[in-house]
């Protein structure tokens, strides 16, 4: 707040405070991090998504069983051959700016996510070719090959529709003053301060919405947000570490509510791309050594109080399409040394890159004293996150630990990881058959179809181990016993409607 | 300076006893970094999850970290990383700032203008400021954590040196050695130089105190010695993670630095006191 | 000579250093390693796309070049805007400092409550044992690492007593108690190592005006000698000491950088820190060249109340 206006809002401040019965409810939610440019088409940060929960509706939501239910739009039905599908829009929703919310505007919407200049939402929905508008409600996407997981993409940034009004004003700015569809309106934001939404007056579904403001507070400091949580600073926190958790479960004043994560930990391994890739990428043997020197649930139970769940699939063991025929193995250390001495690498070195993120840091070293009872020697080398992936992209690692934060349709957690030339495929892990299931996978809509695709997948990725998955996070919101009707959900976005505060 | 003379500084050093003390802490923690492989208890870089975030024991005297580390022993290491952090970049600093003194304080003019422009600008931005930004810049690692602060050090000591040449060149016994017709190189050498080196000494004390301060800070954000090495900073970094749970993790590394920094500030009080003509 | 005269000399001397400090600043992007124009791109791989992204920042004309338009910009007020939230750099300078100079206030007057009393204690009770602990606790506030002794305060006040507020700045406006209960941990931190300067100096100054003939003179007349102290000899040897504190309060935009972070305030150090982090080039440029025109005209006005306090000063051609 800019110290001139900051004048008048103390006036006005001291106004509303003479009246007792105008004090507004305000939900103060701490955030891990301060979210980056809050458009929903460039932005990034996983912390974003929190804040657009509240500002920007988007055309689908997900249950916490991961079905699609409607948002801003109401039905779909998939065209011939899954390559069109008719959306079906809501009537009388309104942008934050008085804009009608229609047919025109959805237009608007995934052109600017796919023809913007350093879009991330791309890769997303880059297979829509083009946008149909068949009547005010009603639109028509054309894809260039079917895509059941698209929908899955329209409940998240994709999928969230922004006032083109306001769009064309602010042009690259619009991430400053967002102007949303969503149950808050978009009222000030102080960087690496707060951010404010205030209720929108002509919400579509207003009847849920029971809290006059909200608040975003970014603090990094995981010590300081959860002394603010337990003093009644903040309302709700959200990723709590579990080595936070036994506070707050001894506070009667606070919950702790954790659902397993959509995403998972993991390690690539460079198997093809560029010099690099000789150490690993040579035999799958000594890829397989590695996973078998490795006992993920020592590593949960000792650094994660058991909170979290040891995993070794591209989608979590609770999930359908989690391959029952590979459990998470124990350990096997004299199988290791086996594997390593049959492929004539006994004394197997090489660098794992870590970020300086405490969870994967402590880690890495619980890794690299059980990969030295196998015989292999890992080296950690630590880098900033950014500068982690950068190398990632180029070829210039043999390992590295990141993470990714899952997306409802399991399509969004192997695809791109795995496919030829995927955009997220740092390994250049490239194998025909594999591909030949992943695109077959994504382009039928039966589940029990795609089961049995993802279980094949799952038998070669589990020979070839270009990456190893180690475990899922169960994502923690802890609040105070003020906020009720709070449902968590495995994406760990914090949904405002049903919230109350007492 | 004459014999006399070193004999009158080495008498006002050892004669206080606050100095003293300070000088043998400083020698006390030079050695822990010397020998810290027959001083530590246990290895720095064993983890032992079997005793996470353990208090302070007989077997750990002062508690294990986040992944079963003795505190101890990590200290102890790392007072290598801290040691060397903060003397080898004085030490660059003092060095150049000699010959950059005497060009600037000798040549005079527009020479000694300009460098002292360039001088001014660097001191314009604040110390840690400068350091953290060519730390983030040049990239996250002790050699580079080093160099930053050395870098951040150097016009302090430039502007010394050249302050300290000035006031030299007007002495009387330099007039007289200029009147006799020594050469200006000999001038230089022979009596500009040596007396050129207590101010910086006793400067360098100081410096040496920041540079360890500023190595922990920038080790603190995650900009000088990486993980999983031992150093000051990096521990007070992990320990803010785990404060409530295991205040012991943020206690000893701060009060080691607190204790070798205190040292060095005392050091340098004494230094200056013995070093400085006009103090009886 | 007269002040105006000193101030504009003064003033002209400060162009060709900020001049220098620009040319290092800009200099400071060229120690990036890779291209900046991909890390500006992001995940984008199209190479029409990092074209068009490398024209747009004028990162294809030669350094000179791009150096005369950065420069122009800043000129104008235009620092360019944050890489990752877009907001322009403009404006978190200007929601941003005013938060670390209230920081530095709030800390200058901790130094001058904690430091002067012990300076002229000191001074005044020179060589006993009450001298010799008041400089150790002077030198301490000095040594001890301004990190720390911040966590360990939130340690004891926030977390173990629950006294003060861990986070949650409030500007003065929004809620004044709050302000300052937040304030008060970080202000304590900073303005300890500023206090044992300001002990420091203040003691030698006032060891040097107590000696001097006209307190001597005061002394012979029979003036009470707590007249003698805060009369006399306090109100010359302010002057170094408020010289002094104009310099001091240019360093504490230094030390404000770690503790903004532990105590989450939003403020320019921690706009520093979340800048190198989030590798926002353009932010740091701006943070790095701001403290330094601070620190200059600090300085300057440090040396115009030196002029003005001494009149020997302004006999001289």
């Amino acid at each position: 707040m800019s110290w001139t206006r900051g004048l008048l809002a103390l006036m006005a401040a001291m106004v509303i405070a003479a009246d007792p019965a105008s004090a507004q409810s305000v939900l103060r939610i701490g955030l891990n991090d301060d979210p980056d440019a809050l458009d929903p088409t460039i932005s990034r940060a996983y912390t974003g998504r929190l804040v657009f929960a509240a500002l920007c509706d988007k055309l689908f939501d997900v249950t916490p069983d991961l079905k699609i239910v409607p948002q801003l739009a109401t039905s779909y039905e998939w065209g011939p051959n899954q390559r069109s599908v008719v959306l079906k829009l809501r009537p009388g929703v309104k942008f934050h700016d008085g804009e009608p919310f229609n047919a025109e505007a959805v237009r608007f919407n995934i052109e600017r996510h796919l023809n913007t200049p350093g879009s991330f939402r791309k890769s997303e929905i880059g297979e829509i070719k083009s946008v149909d508008v068949i009547n005010d409600l009603t639109v028509r996407l054309n894809l260039s090959e079917p895509l059941v997981p698209l929908l899955a993409a329209l409940t998240d940034r994709a999928g969230m529709m922004i006032s083109p009004k306001a769009a064309k004003e602010l042009g690259d700015r619009f991430g400053t003053k967002p102007v949303c569809a969503g149950p808050y309106k978009f009222v000030e934001r102080v960087a690496q301060g707060k951010i404010v939404g205030e209720r929108f007056a002509d919400y579509w579904d207003k009847g849920n919405i029971h809290i006059d403001r909200v608040e975003f507070l970014p603090i990094t400091d995981s010590t300081a947000r959860l002394a603010s949580l337990r003093s009644g600073d903040l309302h709700m926190i959200e990723r709590v570490s579990p080595s936070d958790l036994a506070q707050i479960r001894a506070d009667a004043k606070l919950k702790v509510v954790g659902v397993a994560e959509l995403g998972y930990q993991m390690i690539p391994l460079n198997v093809n791309n560029g010099p690099k890739g000789k150490v690993l990428g040579a035999d799958p043997r000594l890829r397989q050594a590695i996973d078998l020197a490795i006992d993920r649930e020592t590593i949960v139970k000792t650094i994660f109080a058991n909170e979290y769940i040891p995993g070794n699939q591209f989608v979590s063991p609770a999930s359908p399409y989690y391959n029952a025929k590979f459990p998470v193995r124990k350990r096997d250390v004299a199988k290791a040394r086996q594997l390593l001495q049959a492929a004539g690498a006994s004394n197997l070195a090489f660098t794992l890159i870590v970020p300086p993120e405490r969870d994967r840091q402590e880690a890495a070293l619980v890794l690299q004293a059980m990969l030295a009872e196998a015989g292999i020697t890992m080296t950690i080398q630590s880098q900033e996150n950014v500068t982690m992936l950068q190398a990632g992209r180029r070829g210039d690692f043999e390992a590295y630990f990141t993470f990714w934060s899952g997306r409802p349709d399991p399509d969004g957690n192997i695809y791109t990881f795995n496919v030829c030339n995927g955009g997220q495929n740092d390994s250049h892990y490239c194998n025909p058959a594999l591909d030949a299931l992943l695109i077959k996978a994504r382009q039928t809509a039966d589940p029990a179809e795609r089961k049995k695709l993802y279980d094949q997948t799952t038998e070669i990725l589990m020979r070839d181990l270009p990456r190893l998955i180690l475990w899922h996070r169960r994502v923690f919101t802890g609040f105070s016993v003020k906020a009720q009707g709070f449902t968590p959900h495995p994406d760990g976005i914090i949904r405002l409607k049903g919230l109350k505060l007492s | 300076m004459t014999s006399a003379r070193q004999a009158q500084v080495l008498r006002r050093l050892v004669g206080r006893p606050p100095t003293v003390a300070a000088g043998a802490v400083v020698l006390i923690f030079i050695a822990i970094a010397l020998g810290a492989a027959h001083l530590a208890p246990f290895d720095p870089t064993a983890t032992d999850f079997a005793a996470i975030r353990k208090p302070p024991s007989a077997v750990h005297f002062f508690g294990t970290d986040e992944v079963g580390r003795d505190v101890l022993s990590r200290l102890i290491w790392g007072a290598r990383a801290s040691l060397m952090a903060g003397v080898i970049p004085v030490t660059l600093a003092v060095s150049l700032s000699i010959p950059l003194g005497l060009v600037s304080g000798y040549a005079g003019g527009w020479i000694d203008s300009w460098m002292m422009r360039l001088n001014d600008a660097m001191l314009a931005i604040p110390f840690l400021i400068v350091a953290i930004a060519l730390a983030a810049f040049l990239g996250p690692s002790l050699r580079n954590a080093m160099i930053a602060i050395g870098i951040a050090s150097l016009p302090t000591f430039v502007r010394l040196a050249r302050g300290t040449v000035l006031a030299l060149k007007a002495e009387d016994y330099v007039e007289a050695a200029r009147a006799l017709g020594c050469s200006r190189p000999r001038i230089a050498g022979r009596h500009i130089l040596p007396n050129m080196l207590p101010p910086l000494i006793v400067q360098s004390s100081i410096a040496v105190a920041a540079a360890i301060i500023a190595e922990a800070s920038l080790a603190f954000l995650g900009l000088g010695q990486q993980p999983p090495a031992p150093s000051w900073g990096s521990m007070l970094n992990a320990a803010q993670r785990y404060l409530s749970q295991a205040p012991w993790m943020a206690l000893y590394p701060g009060l080691t630095i607190f204790a070798i920094v205190m040292a060095l500030n005392v050091l340098g009080d004494g230094l200056r006191d013995a070093l400085d003509p006009r103090y009886y | 000579m007269s002040l105006g005269l000193y101030v504009a000399r003064r003033l002209l001397a400060l162009v060709p250093t900020l001049f220098f400090v620009s040319v290092l600043i800009f200099l400071l992007q060229q120690l990036l390693p890779g291209d900046p124009a991909l890390a500006l791109a992001g995940e984008e791989h199209d190479p029409a796309a990092v074209a068009a992204i490398r024209a747009k920042y004028h990162l294809d004309r030669p350094i000179v070049v791009q150096y005369r338009i950065w420069l122009g910009n800043v000129v104008r007020g235009n620092f360019g805007e944050s890489l990752r939230s877009r907001i322009p750099v403009s404006d978190l300078l200007a929601s941003k400092l005013p938060v670390t100079i209230e920081l530095a206030i709030c800390s200058m007057l901790v130094a001058l409550l904690l430091g002067l009393p012990a300076g002229i204690i000191s001074a005044t009770r020179k060589g006993t044992p009450l001298d010799f602990t008041a400089n150790l606790i002077a030198l301490s506030g000095l040594s001890v690492p301004h990190f720390w002794l911040g966590i360990m305060l939130i340690l004891l006040f926030a977390v173990r007593l629950g006294w003060l507020p861990a986070s949650g700045y409030a500007t003065p406006w929004e809620d004044p108690l709050r302000n300052l209960t937040t304030l008060l941990l970080p202000s304590l931190v900073l303005g300890t190592g500023v206090a044992g300067v300001m002990m420091r100096h203040t003691r030698s100054a006032m060891m040097q005006t107590l000696d001097a003939d006209y307190v001597r003179t005061a002394r012979a007349k029979s003036v009470p000698e707590r007249l003698v102290v805060l009369k006399h000899a306090l109100r010359n040897a302010l002057i170094p000491v408020i010289t002094l504190g104009a310099i001091e309060f240019g360093r504490l935009l230094s030390g404000a950088v770690l503790t903004e972070q532990i105590f989450n305030i939003p403020g320019f150090g921690k706009l520093l820190v979340d800048g190198v982090f989030n590798r926002d080039y353009a932010v740091v440029q701006a943070v790095v060249l701001v403290s330094a025109a601070l620190y200059v005209l600090l300085n300057l006005l440090a040396d115009v109340l030196y002029f003005v306090a001494n009149p020997r000063m302004r006999g001289s051609a």
